[in-house]
Parts: structure tokens; C-alpha cells; sequence
């Protein structure tokens, strides 16, 4: 098969894949987007653009991914259900194929009680897994999930997201084989520090045999301070930080670059777990150190399977 | 059962503001069970009205009564002398019930003493859950018994989302996580294979997606002979 996107092209060949996270501007000005697009060009195979990441109103994923473009970078749309029925998802992924966009990254999407938007009505008419039925039968049969006819298929190469640190933990890795079978080309995780956690969900995976079947792209996140740190600890639902990593970053005399430090170690040792064909890099606000871990890490310069059109 | 919480006292009174003669209802079923519109219920708002009127110098006259199911339209009919003179009814029981008081005395002002949560169940004394989200085309039997729809904050129909963690729902600390609860169940009832099977999109169409719902039970259902012969009305 063609590959359809660049991202698509990188992980068919079997090179070690990287993608990063630019985070929409919470505006209407596209220029700081611009401005990581350019910086980043050339360190990542392609550039996740979130949608109202945490439910906070933020430009929107699929204008986003049309800046990338112009600017000559591969986006991966993220397209979150919380917000849009089934009419929406597959009207935007014909949209988004039409003007180029190909990498398509099927979320459930967070709770709107996390962002700033607490008393909107949610859709969540299809889980993500659902998504990424009804958009592999579009690009795969042509057909609407209502059965009509499509006059032209997408061409989509679909992502979903995995998390090895949710519960019940048992779970995880079925769940992830019941999104390989409902059409995920590639999975991204979420950001991994508990690696040995991590090991025993990557066994289970290559029990499954399911590294054979989906590209699994591991998650990093430079972590920037103790504190945040502790937040993601805390806070942040589905997160498991081990308490070295916490006293590593408490511990250290100038903790940002001990960050970039951790990161770029844990994408050393993720590089050796078999099974796992690339790394996702979110840099949340942090977007200009992407091409330091990139080149930290041994990863640049990238191959370049395809240019992208728009 | 229908779950539902009284109004603050000085939302009902808003409420009430340019009407003097007030008939509080209460109603024996649901709302009784979990203590927000029952014949105590009704005495006790009735009481503060009139408290509250007193202070104010509002000359109200509110007088209450409570009925065995406000929904059903045999039970409201019987009102008509209690009704006869006021210009408000506080309704204590559920939104449905406050719309058949309507419906039968569309003169009358009806205002809601209520807000109408969910279908829940006590789950100990004073501690209601909702437990049903009324979709319409029920999927217990894939889901070990538990109701995704209600009980996961999301309405995911295919497992826990990445929030899920130690039992818990990511919007909060409080909140079961439903999925949670089914991957449980699944797995006592020895059905794990049952969170592997994908659930395709879901018809929401019998849920609030179709408009509101009918449902007709044909063979009960009398025909325009029969309602002569019996004195039914419409
Ligand atoms: S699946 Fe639908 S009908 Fe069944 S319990 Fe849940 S909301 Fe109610
Ligand atoms: S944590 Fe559980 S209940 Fe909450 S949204 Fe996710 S799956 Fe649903």
C-alpha cells in the first residue's frame, strides 16, 4: 500500500519514528505556531496539533494542522470525541484529507470538567474506539458509517493513544488490541517514568503479538521542575511518576536541564524495549527544546519518506 | 426510582414572587424516597412559606397536599377542590409529575419546588446514585450489569478511558469509575471476553436523539368504542 503521510512512510520502513506535540495558541493569532513549526521542521516526522487539549479552548486542530502544512510540516490532527458527534468526526476527516492533512489521531478526549468550559454539554457520541471504526471504514471501504457511498475515500493513516498507566491495569493491553483491531495503525502513549510498568505492559504486548500488527510510538515529557513533577504525581489522572524520578529533579542543581537529561535517557533506553517503533515527545509549552532532545537522543537528522502537499 | 433535590428556599420564593395563593404539592412515590417532595416535605415548605411570609408581610395562604404519584393523571384529578381558589402550585415532585399538574389544570401557574436528577437508587440512607441514563436501547447484558452510560462519565461503550485509575473516575476522587465497576463484574461473572468485544457506534436514536419518546403498548391501549363504554377520558 501507498503510504499516505510521511509519519506512515518513516514506520513502514522500520526506522525509529519521532513525533512531537505542538500545542495550539489560545487565540486566533497563528503565529507562534508558525514559529514552532519552523523551529521544529526537520526534528519529528510529523507534529501532533492537539484539540482543546484538557477541554480549554485553544485554535482549533484541523486549522492548526493547515498552518503545519503551509509551512511545510506533517501534522497529526488530533480529533477528540468529547466534542463532536459522528456527523462532525467523519465530515472533518474528509475535510482534513482533502486539504492534505493524513495522520489522524482518534481520542476520547478529557472531561470538560478540566477545562475552562466546565458547564458545556459533552457529546462523547463515540468513544475512540468507535472513531476509529467508522474512519477506517471510510478510507478503507469508502462508505459512511450510515452505509452511504463516499464519491472519493480519505486517505487517512489513523493513530490512538494508549495509556500503560490506567486501571484496571489487566485491562490495558486488551484494550490496546481492541483499538489495533478497530483500525489504529499507530498508538502513542502516554508520558512513561514508571519504565518498569511500562516493561511489563510491553510484555504483555508482544505476548499479544501486537507489535507486529500497530506502530507504538512511546511518550516522553521533559519534565521541567520537581513540582511539576509532583503535579503530574497528583493531578494528573493515569500518571504514575516513581519517587526517584521526583527526588532526581528535587535533587537537582539546575532541574531543567536535568529534565532534558531524564528525557533524553528515557528515549535511549525505550529505543532498546522491542516493540516500540518510535517516541512521542510532548513538550507542553516547552516546545523549543524538541530539536536539543531530538539531537541529545541520537535521532537527527530525520528521514524524509515524503514531502508534504497542500 | 426518580431522583430529585429540593430547591434552596430562596430560589422557590423567587419563584413564587406575584402570586399569593399557593398550593404545595407533594407526592408519595419517588420523591418521598429520597426526601425531597414526600407529605414531610411538603409540611415542612409549606411551613417556611408561610414563616416566610409572616416576616415579610406577604399575606400568602399556602396550603399543601400530597397525592400518591403526581405522573399518573388518575391520582392529580383528584385535586380539583384543592386547587380551586390558588393561583401558584409548587410542585414538589418530579419534573414529569409538575407537567401533569400542568397538563390537567392548564390555567394554573406550575413551578418547580424540585430539580429532577436522575434514575438512581439509594445506595444507603440519605446517599442516592444514578444508575440508568434512560438510553433506550440497553446494553447490560455486554457490561457485566453495570450501565455505562450513567455510570461513566463519558458514556464510553468499550472499556475505561486513560483517566481510570485505582477504582476512580478521573473528574474526581469521589466518582467510582464505571468502567472500572464493569471490568470488575466482567471478570466475577468470568465474561472478561466481553471487554475485548468491540461495541460498535451506538443507536441513539431510542434515547433523546429521536425526539421525545412514545411508547405504545398496543393491546392496552383502548380504542374510541371502548373509551365510550368505560367513561375514560383521552
Ligand atoms: S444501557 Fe441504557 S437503558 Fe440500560 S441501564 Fe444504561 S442507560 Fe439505562
Ligand atoms: S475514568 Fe472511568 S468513569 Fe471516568 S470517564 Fe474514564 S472510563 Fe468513564
Amino acid at each position: 500500500m501507498k503510504a499516505a503521510s510521511n509519519l506512515q512512510g518513516v514506520l513502514d520502513s522500520g526506522q525509529f519514528a519521532v513525533t512531537a506535540e505542538i500545542g495550539p495558541p489560545k487565540g486566533a493569532n497563528p503565529e507562534v505556531l508558525r514559529k514552532h513549526a519552523r523551529n521544529m521542521k526537520g526534528y519529528a516526522d510529523a507534529f501532533n496539533l492537539t484539540d482543546n487539549q484538557t477541554a480549554v479552548v485553544r485554535l482549533s486542530s484541523w486549522a492548526a494542522s493547515l498552518v503545519c502544512l503551509q509551512e511545510g510540516v506533517e501534522p497529526v490532527m488530533q480529533m477528540a470525541c468529547r466534542d463532536r458527534n459522528r456527523i462532525a468526526i467523519q465530515s472533518d476527516a474528509l475535510g482534513a484529507s482533502a486539504l492534505g492533512v493524513r495522520n489522524v489521531l482518534c481520542l476520547t478526549g478529557d472531561h470538560q470538567i478540566f477545562g475552562n468550559q466546565k458547564e458545556a454539554k459533552n457529546v462523547y457520541d463515540l468513544d475512540s474506539i468507535q472513531e476509529l471504526m467508522v474512519l477506517r471504514s471510510m478510507r478503507d471501504e469508502g462508505k459512511t458509517w450510515g452505509g452511504d457511498t463516499l464519491d472519493s475515500a480519505p486517505q487517512l493513516y489513523l493513530g490512538a493513544v494508549e495509556n500503560p498507566f490506567g486501571d484496571p491495569f489487566e485491562f490495558r493491553v486488551p484494550r490496546l488490541a481492541k483499538k489495533v483491531a478497530a483500525g489504529a495503525d499507530f498508538i502513542q502513549t502516554q508520558s512513561i517514568y514508571d519504565m518498569e510498568r511500562f516493561e511489563t505492559f510491553m510484555d504483555q504486548v508482544r505476548e499479544r503479538g501486537l507489535d507486529r500488527k500497530v506502530h507504538i510510538l512511546a511518550g516522553v515529557l521533559p519534565l521541567k521542575s520537581a513540582k511539576a513533577a509532583l503535579y503530574m504525581k497528583n493531578k494528573v489522572s493515569g500518571m504514575s511518576v516513581p519517587d526517584e524520578i521526583i527526588d532526581r529533579m528535587k535533587n537537582a542543581a539546575d532541574p531543567k536541564a536535568e529534565g532534558i537529561k531524564l528525557c533524553v535517557e528515557t528515549i535511549e533506553h525505550l529505543k532498546q524495549v522491542k516493540g516500540v517503533h518510535g517516541v512521542h515527545i510532548m513538550a507542553v509549552a516547552w516546545e523549543e527544546k524538541v530539536p536539543e532532545i531530538v539531537r541529545e537522543a541520537g535521532l537527527h537528522p530525520r528521514p524524509v519518506m515524503m514531502e508534504p502537499e497542500h | 426510582m426518580i431522583i430529585a433535590e429540593q430547591k434552596p428556599l430562596n430560589e422557590v420564593i423567587e419563584m413564587l414572587e406575584g402570586h399569593s395563593r399557593v398550593l404545595v404539592v407533594g407526592c408519595r412515590s419517588c420523591v418521598a424516597v429520597c426526601l425531597a417532595g414526600g407529605e414531610k416535605e411538603a409540611g415542612i415548605l409549606a411551613e417556611s412559606l408561610r414563616l416566610h411570609s409572616d416576616l415579610k408581610g406577604k399575606e400568602w395562604e399556602v396550603e399543601e397536599v400530597t397525592l400518591e404519584r403526581v405522573c399518573e393523571k388518575e391520582w392529580v384529578r383528584g385535586m380539583d377542590s384543592d386547587i380551586e381558589g390558588k393561583d401558584v402550585v409548587l410542585s414538589l415532585a418530579c419534573g414529569v409529575g409538575a407537567q401533569v399538574i400542568h397538563e390537567l389544570y392548564p390555567g394554573m401557574f406550575v413551578v418547580p419546588g424540585v430539580n429532577t436528577i436522575s434514575m438512581g437508587a439509594p445506595e444507603e440512607q440519605g446517599i442516592y446514585l444514578e444508575k440508568c441514563g434512560g438510553c433506550g436501547d440497553c446494553v447490560l447484558h455486554l457490561t457485566g450489569g453495570v450501565c455505562p452510560v450513567a455510570r461513566c462519565s463519558k458514556s464510553l461503550m468499550n472499556g475505561p478511558c486513560g483517566g481510570s485509575q485505582n477504582g476512580k473516575c478521573e473528574i474526581d476522587p469521589d466518582t467510582p469509575c464505571g468502567w472500572d465497576q464493569i471490568y470488575r463484574s466482567l471478570k466475577e461473572l468470568n465474561r472478561l471476553d466481553l471487554m475485548e468485544t468491540a461495541i460498535p457506534p451506538k443507536n441513539w436514536r431510542p434515547s433523546r436523539s429521536g425526539g421525545p419518546r412514545k411508547t405504545v403498548r398496543k393491546e392496552a391501549v383502548q380504542t374510541d368504542e371502548e373509551k365510550k363504554i368505560r367513561g375514560a377520558s383521552p
